[in-house]
């Protein structure tokens, strides 16, 4: 019984899956191309996928680390480098004679390539940090983070990373479609690990780490399995993120973007991928559409100027404290999204009336 | 001499930097000692002393509005660990410090919001804010206070943690929780004090950094503030003369990385400071080793 | 033939030294006992053998072969009071996960399963130790023979300890005596040929406590174990073990048979006491004064 149920969800899963992607390019050839609808949709794919990755090690593994806006950094710098035609090169690294890097990698193997490097970074520091208490990695990884941005603003490195200028001028994709294929292939990729024997241990990992050990589970190498491979989607969303912007610079991968993904994470529920997803949805809206209201100076009532710029993130942060004060488990707690819970959770309420 | 001379106003930046630090920094080790919390939101409360500052100097004269300040600041302080940090004491550690980068997210939106996302001009504090001549390199007078004044508070701290009964409340919670909840020492009382503490000294230490700054931004709390942790973390966390000493190494060296024309670095410096501290010893100067019992 | 010995095992923490060049040996297919009062350095004895901590001085073997070894290195050189001094030149510390590799499971004086696991989830991540795939063969599923596999084995191990019933529920909801039982059952997954158990009967009552001596029994027959267990139930330990070790303030005070242990005065005035019946009351210093003639 058991079983049925579970292949049931698992085909409604993939049909609605198939129906998303329809959806979407129904939509993409009729509404308006530069509708916030879009923006709002590709950047929430992004964030979806580097949400998931955050979790994959917080939620999943329970290494409470903040250094994903450094990755994501590496990933989208690797693509960007890699990709600026030759010829426009001389006019993007113009303080830095053309830069160093002369030729291209086609699109695909560039964005692997930015997965590999952030994945090869995450395991040097790795090395030295995976095994200090929650906290102290916290502060670490954020600590190697700054450290990455300040490398990547140096001067002295310009010829490969323009400096603290823009990088511009690489190829980039309009279909929204293409982000959702990209984030979701990665999210089915992370989500086959964790229903693997491999996603167990770092379940186990997370919830007692001595008895994972005392069990045979080599916590050095599983942990750095977890980061690593957290890193390596998290540089290919840096890569998705390079092409959504356009143009890409050291400076904004502060680590402010990382307690973006983090408070993502907590609102969808540490330990869930579809919270993850739904959640990151939920922000992106949030933040760039729904409630920009908030911020038009012309609907105010009375004399004092309460709606002005700035007023939604206010409120925005204001619900954010409230989630993580009373809702600590977030959207989905620790469940994953199926069919059969929404029957359940129907069924629970017919049953109480 | 003319080597000394021509690095001494960075020295002097230093050393003053480096007690503006110390006071933001015992905030964290006296928070992290007792709830084994990193306060990301301190360095917030940091930015925040110097927005009210500012505001209030608009309304009153000077001699009001720095009491107000420090009043103020520290109500901030309180009233985030009453609405933010007390209903998690229970929840697993993960929780708290999420609900410390909330908080901290939500100080900089608010203060974005109010200002309008502009900068802010301090306020010129007189006679500490003069410049005035050492050994041949002009500086601010706040400049050379700040080392001293820091001295002082941190000698006056050491002082009420030793001998007063509300210092050696604090010394017992820090060393275990529960067991001083079980001897009735007054578990909300003794946090208290310390956020108290520690605000009021992050609004002191507001006060010598924005009169040497041209002005306050939203963010500006941020480094700052990572800054003092790594110094609490230098220093031994839960060890006040720790974190003073790591405080004034990272003002020093920041200073003269800044001087030697490495300015991109100077930040760097810190963390890889810090990574160094967390790889070869863990914890710090002077703090204890914890073993956990399996 | 010892499957395990323990040679002058001194351990020290900071100026304490909770374990004193303790020795011992268990061999094969034998189940010893290790007893003492609360805070004597059992557990810590425990945890050197498994690789928790190394030891400050002194060495273990695993049939034969030296696991675990180390001296007084850097700080500990001036600080060392243990009464041993035999001379340990070798280093080996390896982690726990590499011993139970070996074949040495333990369980936990706490319980420490994973809680948001079910009974069935507990049981299969502990085989993970013995899989071949790698995380690319894991995560695209070539790996499915040997997971397959894997499952069937714990499908049969949660059978024979008759906690297949309950296989998928989450290990928190389980009374408290089949929580002990699955983490049991989560030990012998590993597939151990040394079994350490750490106060398996505490919390139960007798009832319990004689179906947890008939359980041990068995499985040490059933799966070719040997075991080595830390106790304070006295009626399992006395009935149960082939020998016992006494252990006082980090020292062993006696060894032996069930019968020679429960005769030894030094065992009784430390740790065991006397019962109601055979104690004479005339020679204790506060007795009550006879009556004088």
């Amino acid at each position: 019984m058991e079983n049925i149920n579970k292949k049931k969800d698992l085909i409604i899963g993939f049909g609605l899956i198939a129906l998303l992607f329809i959806v979407l390019t129904v939509l993409e050839h009729t509404i308006r191309p530069t509708s916030i609808l879009f923006t709002v949709l590709k950047k929430g794919a992004i964030y979806a996928l580097v949400a998931v990755s955050m979790n994959l090690l917080n939620g999943f593994t329970g290494l409470f680390s903040l250094g994903q806006a450094g990755f994501m950094l590496l990933g989208a710098y690797t693509y960007a480098i890699f990709t600026i035609p030759v010829e426009a090169r001389a006019q993007v690294y113009q303080y830095f004679d053309g830069g160093i890097i002369q030729f291209t990698l086609p699109v695909i193997i560039a964005m692997i390539l930015a997965g590999l490097v952030a994945a090869f970074f995450a395991y040097l520091i790795g090395l030295p940090v995976l095994h200090l208490k929650s906290d102290y990695l916290a502060i670490a990884t954020l600590g190697f983070a700054e450290i990455l941005r300040a490398i990547f603003q140096w001067d002295k490195l310009g010829v490969i990373t323009n400096g603290s200028n823009l990088l511009r001028k690489y190829p980039v994709f309009k279909s929204t479609t293409f982000y959702f294929a990209v984030s979701g292939v990665c999210i089915a990729l992370i989500v086959l690990l964790i229903n693997s024997t491999y996603g167990r241990a770092f379940k186990a990992i997370r919830d007692d780490e001595v008895a994972a050990e005392a069990m045979g589970i080599n916590l050095a190498h599983h942990k750095r399995l977890a980061f690593t491979i957290s890193s390596f989607f998290a540089g290919i969303s840096g890569a998705l993120l390079a092409m959504f912007q356009t143009t890409i610079q050291a400076s904004q991968f502060k680590s402010a973007m990382t307690y973006e993904i983090l408070l993502i994470v907590v609102i969808g529920g540490i330990g869930s991928v579809t919270g993850s997803c739904i959640s990151s949805f939920l922000f992106i809206a949030c933040s760039e559409w729904w409630l920009r209201f908030l911020d038009n100076a012309n609907l105010n009532f009375t004399s004092i100027q309460i709606l002005r710029p700035g007023f939604r993130k206010v409120v925005f942060s204001i619900v954010i404290m409230c989630i993580v004060l009373f809702y600590q488990k977030g959207i989905m707690g620790d469940k994953e999204f199926s069919i059969s819970g929404i029957s359940g959770f129907f069924k629970k309420i017919r049953n109480k009336k | 001499m003319n080597f000394f001379q021509a690095n001494l106003p960075y020295l002097l930046a230093g050393i003053s930097t480096g007690g503006q630090y110390a006071l933001i920094a015992i905030g964290y080790t006296m928070v992290y000692g007792i709830l084994r919390l990193i306060n990301f939101a301190h360095g917030d409360v940091f930015m925040a002393a110097g927005l009210i500052m500012i505001y209030a100097y608009t309304i009153m004269p000077l001699w009001i509005s720095i009491p107000l300040t420090i009043i103020l600041t520290v109500l901030v302080g309180f009233s985030i660990e009453r609405a933010a940090y007390k209903p998690l004491r229970t929840a697993p550690r993960m929780s708290i410090m999420i609900s410390a980068i909330g908080m901290s997210y939500l100080i900089q939106n608010l203060a974005l919001y109010i200002t309008g996302g502009l900068l802010k001009n301090y306020p010129k504090i007189p006679w500490i804010s003069d410049s005035i001549t050492i050994f041949g390199a002009i500086t601010k007078r706040v400049t050379v206070i700040t080392p001293f004044l820091t001295i002082i508070l941190v000698v006056a701290l050491v002082l009420l943690i030793k001998y007063t009964k509300i210092g050696m409340a604090m010394r017992a919670v820090s060393k275990d929780f529960e067991t001083a909840q079980l001897m009735g020492i007054k578990i909300d009382s003794v946090i208290s004090m310390t956020f108290i503490i520690g605000s009021f000294l992050a609004a002191v230490g507001s006060i010598l950094f924005f009169s040497n700054y041209p002005g306050v931004t939203p963010t500006v709390g941020g480094m700052p503030g990572l800054k003092a942790f790594v110094a609490a973390v230098f220093g031994g966390i839960g060890s006040i003369p720790g974190a003073v000493i790591g405080a004034f190494l990272i003002g020093i060296c920041e200073n003269i990385i800044k001087g030697l024309g490495w300015t991109t670095f100077s930040d760097a410096f810190t963390f890889v400071l810090l990574i160094c501290v967390l790889m070869f010893m863990p914890t710090g100067l002077f703090g204890e080793k914890q073993t956990d019992k399996v | 033939m010892n499957i395990l010995k323990m040679e002058n095992i001194t351990m020290q923490f900071g100026g304490v030294v909770a374990v004193d060049n303790l020795s011992l040996e268990v061999n094969e297919g034998e189940i010893v006992s290790l007893i003492g009062p609360n805070g004597a350095g059992k557990t810590t004895a425990f945890n050197v053998v498994t690789g928790v901590y190394a030891p400050t001085n002194g060495a273990v073997w695993f049939n034969g072969n030296k696991i675990v070894e180390n001296h007084p290195r850097r700080k500990m050189k001036k600080l060392y009071a243990g009464k041993d001094k035999t001379v340990f030149n070798g280093h080996l510390e390896p982690t726990p996960d590499k011993i139970t590799k070996l074949g040495i499971a333990r369980t936990f004086q706490n319980i420490r399963l994973w809680k948001s696991q079910t009974v069935f989830d507990n049981v299969l991540i502990a085989k993970h130790l013995r899989r071949s795939s790698n995380v690319f063969s894991a995560t695209f599923r070539l790996n499915w023979k040997e997971e397959k596999k894997q499952r069937e084995e714990t499908a049969d191990l949660l059978k024979i300890l008759g906690l297949y019933d309950v296989k998928d529920e989450l290990c928190t909801s389980l009374p408290y005596g089949l929580q002990r039982r699955l983490e049991i059952a989560r030990a012998l997954a590993t597939n151990p040929s040394l079994l350490l158990l750490d106060e398996p009967a505490a919390g139960m009552n007798p009832q319990e406590t004689a179906e947890l001596t008939d359980f041990i029994r068995r499985i040490r027959t059933d799966f070719h174990l040997s075991v080595f267990m830390i106790e304070h139930h006295m009626d399992l330990v006395m009935d149960i073990s082939d020998r016992i070790y006494v252990l006082n303030f980090g020292a062993l005070i006696a060894q032996g048979t069930p019968d020679e242990i429960q005769n030894n005065p030094d065992v009784i005035a430390a740790y065991l006491g006397e019962s109601e019946e055979d104690s004479d009351y005339s020679d204790k210093p506060y007795a009550v004064e006879e009556e004088a003639e």
